[in-house]
């Protein structure tokens, strides 16, 4: 074995892969998240629109999305393939466990709100990136050109209470995620230190309920609009 | 105080094992947990029955030989070793389930009693300076900050029971073999092996068969001599400059 | 007999150094010819496992243990002396040897003592080489602090976890040698006995503790480093584990056993709370530099103390009894361990215990406090106070620890001349299992000096110059000594085994504990110890018709181990009793009551009794025959211990 092989075989290099992966997709959300600001403008969807195209067409951004599609598959791998590692290290468990008084739940449900996560991602790409890729989607017209009009997709599929609820309790999920995720992520670069630590700390927590609630804010946002 | 006792029994490993039940009576608060197993197992001795088989030394804290996985946590309900749990922990009619460790790499050996020498092999694997006997400097020569020797020292005070693999879900042993690692990383003298050191104990480690950490906390939060997750934190940092820059291909 | 402890000639300053010169070597490349066998991997042990491996030698260390690092070393609090003189306060190799020959109360040997306290000085260098972390001061150099009442600061400490440290160290040394694959490891295995041929030891039967598989080992050498005995009380500060099963054995092969009734009894141990007791847990002997030692004045306070009408705290101060303070005005609370021990021990008979079973004293921090606060007192002494209050449940800032004498450390052990060699050929002893350099007290923070003294820097040179004489060729393991041995050990399982009987083991242990405490404790008189002996026999034919082993040889069987362990205490029992009789003066952790000053001092009696007492084992129900070794003094002047 190459020592490249040998060092992303071995426990601490598989989770260096999950944390990299990990902060990577937590720099995607933060793209992804103020460009969906974008929803709030007021502007009937024009700068929405004009974003999304951008997103769709611009070759840097291609070059990302597929290190962000990697990086999905990666961690995804990653985790079932270090998940099977640790079940084989306790074959026999214990008849009774107080994992609560030393853990927190959402550290020991990684996996769990990982996978509900992915089947989010799931839906949610077919609900717009499929559309928007190979989906018949309205045109709309600006001075600056014509757009496909994702801003009415999104209205449309957001007036769906259902759906809306679907993508405020996957929030939560990620919420939860990411609140162990952050930080752990840094704990396994090795980046842990007196100074920094509990800053990183709180810049986690503060994500994980920031971000989440700004995605969730959106279709509630449009639900509501829907009404009027 | 009455107790009932639910106690893993294993005649040894290849039988398959189940718990037994167990009542007693006239257990003291002042007793130790394991006098009180002492006062279980002059009981079975007396009825001719096989006393329950558990890892117990010092009985001061600091062997690391007593394990015990009771009601749900290594060592019990407080941060401390089996043989300082005292009875005063429990209530009168508490019912109190007591299993051996559970991890693959620590299979059992009879009863309680697991074989814990895949952390000798860690240790054998790099957890030393390679200094002969003899012919080193005077000990005044290596002056070493205050502040590094005592958190050096933290890492050190690990007594190597297994209670880190025991809690963690997923019996990772990463907490004893960083406390060693993060040491001799810290220490001068540590220096001159310090690549090889993480590189090898870390395979040691994957070799045994131990879990992957999902930094839950659960090791340092169960550890008798509260071990600081900033350990693993450093192994990390150790591992991943050492595979980068020795010259290991 | 007289013995002959081949001490070198020359000036004492000057012994060791010639006599490494003098000594035969072995050649590097014979070296990997010759095997050693090491019982026992405590820091004796582990460091002298380790150190023949470097030079060479092949290994093989066996422990009961699961792990070599488990020895209870590793439960060490206080430190480790050297004469490092590093505080340049008047230490020097000399002072240190000195003041262990007065502290051992003038009953050790002089060129053993002076070569410890030579060796010191080393041992902290290849500590810290190793990276054991000791404490340090702010300019990152080495701190010291004093211990035990010594003059000057010598003693070097890991906080309240030396031993721990200590033995990892040389634990880890061990465990590079084993990954070299020069050393072979063997835990959870028990050596049972010692095999000899034509006088010399050449290997050891072992029963594998899991398997209960009897096995042979050939050696050309054996180093019995098993620790003491102190476990013959039952109750002590030992581990559950610590035996004389060994150091036993051997000398029923031929090794003289000195001194076996020299046991420290250490002052500040946590009193027994009741008969549930399994262990007795030592608090750091540090703790009396700053708690005050007392007991209420009256009867009556202390019964009222006993039955909770009363609190500590609400007897007053004229009523309390500082009875170490009033006794030894110079050194007060600081006195000796064996004073402290004894003087705890009369006023608890006298009545005057404090708690519910009569025999405690206090320890009071409550002046410490009020003078340097409690954050300076938590940081001096924190971890020993959770300690406390764990096991007692009590809180030690608020009320005053219970504190009561327990047996320590055993000074006592297998005899054995310059080189650790005991009066069998090729049979080494090192650590506590002999009995050379504390005499008849042994000072705080030199067990672990002597266990690693012996270890790394005698063994190492003494062994050679055994081993340059002994052919290369191993006995086959199918030798007649060896089957024969076996079949002694596997005959003896099936009898303990066969007995059937009605009394648990630790029925009998306790019994045995409790004859000795009560008369061959911390004060003896012949008439104590003349029916002491009569129950020991008498409890020895008990055990041997009526001891109820359980379960079979073929697993891992705690009974078994234990039976065997027992069986041993009860005849060593019987000889620490008829040493203790034979002696008929005071000396150091051996008080008798007949001998003492007139101010209760330990009265010596130089003229008859400056020998080291070595006996022979004569074959079962014999009485042992009694071999000396006179104790020769040419360095320092046999004084009368003082601390008024």
């Amino acid at each position: 074995m190459s020592w490249v092989t040998k060092t992303f075989s071995s426990t601490l290099g598989r989770k260096l892969l999950m944390a990299l992966t990990g902060l990577f997709l937590i720099i995607f959300l933060i793209g992804h998240v103020s460009g969906n600001m974008l929803l709030f403008k007021g502007d009937g969807g024009q700068a929405f629109n004009e974003y999304a195209d951008f997103m769709t067409t611009n070759q840097l951004v291609k070059a990302l999305s597929y290190l962000t599609y990697i990086s999905i598959i990666a961690h995804v791998v990653y985790a079932i393939i270090l998940s099977v590692v640790n079940k084989k290290a306790r074959p026999v468990g214990y008849a009774e466990v107080k994992a609560s008084s030393n853990s927190s739940w959402n550290s020991r449900n990684m996996g769990v709100l990982g996978t509900i996560i992915l089947i989010f991602i799931v839906v949610h790409l077919q609900n717009f990136w499929a559309q928007m890729h190979w989906g018949s989607i309205p045109m709309v017209t600006y001075e600056s050109g014509e757009y496909r009009d994702l801003y009415a997709v999104v209205n449309l599929a957001f007036s769906n209470i259902g759906l809306v609820i679907l993508y405020v309790v996957a929030m939560a999920f990620l919420g939860f995620h990411l609140n162990h995720g952050f930080a752990s992520a840094f704990q396994t670069l090795g980046l842990n230190h007196k100074k920094y630590t509990p800053a990183i700390k709180f810049i986690g927590s503060a994500f994980s309920i920031l971000v989440p609630a700004l995605f969730a804010s959106m279709p509630i946002y449009i639900y509501f609009s829907s009404l009027n | 105080m009455n107790l009932t006792l639910k106690v893993w029994r294993q005649k040894n490993n290849a039988d398959k094992g189940s718990f037994n039940n167990y009542t007693l009576t006239g257990i003291s608060e002042d007793m130790s947990f394991l006098e009180m197993l002492d006062v279980l197992n002059e009981e079975l001795s007396e009825k001719n029955e096989d006393p329950v088989h558990f890892d117990h030394d010092c009985r001061e804290g600091i062997c690391g030989m007593c394990s015990l996985y009771i009601n749900g946590k290594p060592h019990g309900p407080q941060q401390t070793t089996t043989c300082q749990l005292h009875m005063r922990s429990f209530k009168d009619g508490d019912t109190i389930v007591i299993e051996p460790w559970r991890a693959s790499a620590f299979p059992v050996v009879k009863d309680l009693v697991v074989d814990r020498g895949a952390f000798d092999r860690i240790i054998q694997a790099g957890g030393y300076v390679s200094v002969n006997t003899g012919g080193v400097p005077d000990a005044n020569e290596i002056p070493i900050p205050k502040r590094i020797a005592d958190e050096a020292f933290d890492a050190a005070t690990c007594i190597g029971c297994g209670a880190c693999v025991a809690a963690c879900k997923n019996a990772s042993a990463m907490l004893f073999t960083s406390a060693k690692i993060s040491q001799l990383a810290m220490l001068p003298q540590g220096q001159v092996e310090r690549k090889e050191r993480a590189e090898q104990m870390v395979a040691q480690m994957d070799a045994e068969g131990f879990g992957a950490c999902t930094n839950t906390g659960a090791c340092s939060a169960e550890c008798p001599k509260g071990i600081s997750l900033t350990n693993i934190a450093r192994m990390n940092r150790e591992y991943f400059s050492a595979v980068a820059s020795s010259e290991n291909v | 007999m007289i013995l002959d402890s081949k001490i070198p000639a020359g000036s004492l300053a000057e012994k060791w150094t010639k006599h490494k010169f003098n000594m035969k070597l072995v050649n590097p490349a014979n070296k990997r010819k010759y095997e050693v066998i090491v019982v026992g991997t405590g820091l004796a042990g582990a460091s002298a496992a380790a150190s023949l491996a470097e030079l060479g030698y092949n290994v093989k260390a066996f422990c009961f243990q699961d792990s070599p690092r488990r020895a209870h070393s590793i439960a060490a609090q206080g430190g480790i002396n050297a004469a490092k003189n590093y505080q340049n306060d008047g230490d020097s190799v000399f002072r240190l040897f000195y003041d262990t020959i007065k502290g051992g109360d003038y009953r050790s040997r002089e060129a053993n003592v002076y070569r410890l306290a030579e060796v010191s000085v080393s041992i902290i260098d290849q500590c810290v080489a190793q990276g054991v972390p000791f404490a340090r001061e702010y300019g990152g150099l080495l701190a010291n602090r004093s211990f035990g009442g010594a003059q000057v600061s010598r003693t070097f400490y890991a906080r309240g976890q030396t031993g721990q440290q200590l033995l990892l160290g040389a634990y880890s040394a061990l465990s590079r040698q084993v990954a070299n694959g020069k050393v072979k490891l063997y835990p959870r295995t028990e050596m049972m006995d010692l095999v000899t041929v034509e006088g010399k030891a050449r290997g050891i039967v072992t029963r594998n503790l899991i398997t209960g598989a009897i096995e042979s080992h050939s050696a050309h050498a054996v180093l019995l480093c098993t620790g003491g005995y102190g476990n013959v009380f039952f109750l002590s500060t030992n581990a559950m584990g610590s035996n004389v099963t060994a150091a036993w054995r051997a000398h029923k092969k031929g090794a003289f056993f000195a001194n076996p009734c020299y046991t420290q009894i250490h002052p500040t141990c946590i009193p027994v709370s009741g008969d549930h007791q399994s262990k007795l847990t030592l608090m750091s002997e540090s703790l009396r530099n700053d708690g005050r030692v007392w007991v209420p004045k009256t009867i009556e306070l202390a019964q009222k103390l006993r039955k909770r009408e009363i609190l500590p705290r609400d007897i007053k101060d004229e009523d309390r009894d500082y009875y170490l303070e009033r006794r030894y005005p110079s050194f007060g609370n600081l006195v000796p361990r064996d004073v402290a021990s004894r003087n705890a021990k009369y006023v608890c008979d006298e009545g005057r215990g404090v708690n519910e079973t009569g025999e405690a004293v206090f320890l009071d921090f409550r002046d410490a406090i009020s003078r340097d606060g409690e954050d300076l007192i938590s940081a001096k002494y924190g971890n020993l106070f959770d300690m406390y209050q764990q096991i007692t449940g009590e809180n030690p800032y608020q009320t005053p620890m219970k504190i009561y004498p327990a047996v320590h450390y055993t000074m006592g052990g297998l005899w054995v001349d310059y080189h650790l060699m005991t009066s069998v050929p090729g049979l080494y002893a090192l650590g506590e299992a002999n009995f050379s350099d504390h005499g008849a007290n042994r000072l705080g923070a030199s067990a672990l000096m002597q266990g690693l003294a012996d270890g790394y820097f005698v063994i190492p040179y003494t062994i050679g110059n055994y081993l340059a004489g002994m052919p290369y060729d191993k006995l086959p393991v199918d030798h007649e000594a060896f089957r024969s041995a076996e079949k002694a050990v596997k005959d003896k399982i099936q009898k303990l085994l066969g007995i059937k009987g009605k009394k648990t083991i630790d029925d009998f242990h306790k019994r045995l504990g409790k004859i000795m405490w009560e008369y061959c404790g911390m004060a003896r008189n012949a008439e104590g110890l003349q029916k002491a002996i009569g129950l020991i026999q008498e409890l020895k034919k008990e055990f041997w018709k009526d001891v109820k082993v359980l379960g079979d040889n073929e697993e891992l069987n705690l009974s078994l181990e234990k039976a065997h362990r027992v069986a041993d205490f009860i005849e060593l029992g019987e000889l620490m009793v008829r040493d203790a009789l034979h002696r008929n003066e005071s000396c150091g952790g051996h008080f008798r009551d007949e001998y003492q000053t007139e101010e209760g001092e330990a009265l010596r009696d130089d003229e008859n009794f400056a020998y080291v007492a070595a006996w022979e084992h004569k074959g079962n129900d014999v009485p042992e025959e009694l071999n000396k070794e006179i104790l020769e003094f040419e360095n320092v002047k046999l004084t009368q211990r003082s601390y008024k």
